[in-house]
């Protein structure tokens, strides 16, 4: 019960920041600076995961926004793929990758295993692979770290530049 | 007694941490080469406490000659153990340990580690070599003893950024025995002592 009102409060501040920046934007004029590739995002990424409903069993949540660089505005339909050493799987584990797509909003969120700490850091993985996607925007990978190993959600978000 | 309590201690210092993270719950969530790479790396640590305890000779009833070739074999150990851990974690994820070897990983402990690990290699060549380089002992002793004081803070640091099997609170008080130890032989070895004579010496 806890939990669905957390992912809720999560997906209400999501899309009120959202809402936020869609107002603020225009007033920065065209300012949003791309997203660029972290250190290691890439490591034990499997190219093409298929769009999945959930990873595994579920109980954790990786959630995020996707904008287009510049304008800021939220991208429709953006291929997310993710992956993370998980209570079911290390990261190579065909099982422990899946793919999802953005909302109108450009928000996704992925319900998958919960992480455990590997390689030293409770981390996730996830790809924006222009080999994957349509929309012509040029590839990222990210590799955010959760705060606690004892979180239960963790959120990363991108903003894309034409390729 | 005295003897009995250091020995006892000791052992304790080094079967502890193994014994708690052989608890860690982290391990049901991983394969036997990844739980493998932890395990050599507690192994290394607690085989860093051993080494300045053989070489200061300050077990009790082992004497200085025999401390010193135990030191040596305890050295070879570590080698192994190092080597170990690097490897088992190469299978677990290579492109991490790749990034970890290239000094352009993003988790800040891993270059400490690679440091160590090359401190580790050179300390035991040099402890190889010792006959043939035919270098002073002075010179010779700075040089190995640079090289252990880089392995164990290189080796501590990477211990206690890393969210892995060790429990901390074991993990910090081997931390603590392994950094207070090499600071008792460093500062036993007279080291500066040795090199003020010798500057003396050559400046006469």
């Amino acid at each position: 019960m806890t939990h669905a009102l957390k992912a809720r409060r999560t997906l209400l501040t999501a899309a009120a920041a959202t809402a936020a920046a869609g107002l603020i934007t225009p007033l920065r004029a065209q300012g949003l600076a791309p997203t660029p590739t972290m250190r290691g995002g890439a490591n034990n990424y499997l190219a093409g995961a298929p769009v999945v409903q959930r990873i595994g069993g579920g109980g954790f949540w990786m959630t995020g926004t996707v904008r287009r660089a510049g304008d800021g505005a939220p991208l429709p339909r953006i291929r997310i793929q993710i992956w993370a050493h998980t209570t079911e799987g290390h990261e190579r584990d065909p099982h422990s990758h899946g793919a999802t797509l953005t909302d109108a909003n450009g928000v996704f969120r992925m319900e998958m295993p919960q992480i455990v700490p590997a390689f030293g850091q409770a981390h996730g993985h996830l790809a924006y692979d222009a080999a994957y996607d349509e929309n012509g925007f040029a590839t990222v990978f990210l590799r955010p770290v959760m705060r606690s190993a004892r979180d239960r959600s963790l959120s990363a978000d991108f903003v894309l530049q034409r390729a | 007694m005295r003897s009995v309590l250091i020995w006892a201690a000791v052992a304790a210092a080094l079967l502890v941490p193994v014994v708690a993270a052989a608890r860690s719950p982290l391990l049901a969530w991983r394969d036997s080469f990844y739980i493998a790479a932890g395990f050599a790396g507690v192994v290394a640590l607690g085989l860093l406490l051993l080494q300045p305890l053989l070489a200061g000779g300050y077990l009790p009833g082992v004497r200085i000659r025999l401390g010193r070739r135990l030191h040596a074999w305890v050295g070879a150990g570590l080698v192994l153990a190092v080597v170990a851990h690097v490897a088992a974690l190469w299978v677990t994820s290579p492109p991490d340990v790749v990034d970890a070897l290239l000094f352009r990983s993003p988790t800040p402990f891993s270059a400490w580690g690679v440091v160590a690990m090359w401190a580790v290699f050179a300390s035991a060549l040099l402890g190889a070599l010792r006959g043939r380089l035919r270098l002073r002992l002075i010179v010779w002793r700075l040089c190995h003893v640079s090289l252990a004081v880089v392995i164990v803070v290189g080796s501590v640091v990477h211990a206690m950024l890393i969210d892995g099997t060790m429990e901390i609170v074991s993990k910090v008080v081997l931390s603590a025995l392994v950094l207070a130890a090499v600071a008792k032989v460093v500062v036993d070895l007279r080291l500066l002592a040795g090199l003020r004579r010798m500057a003396w010496r050559s400046g006469r």
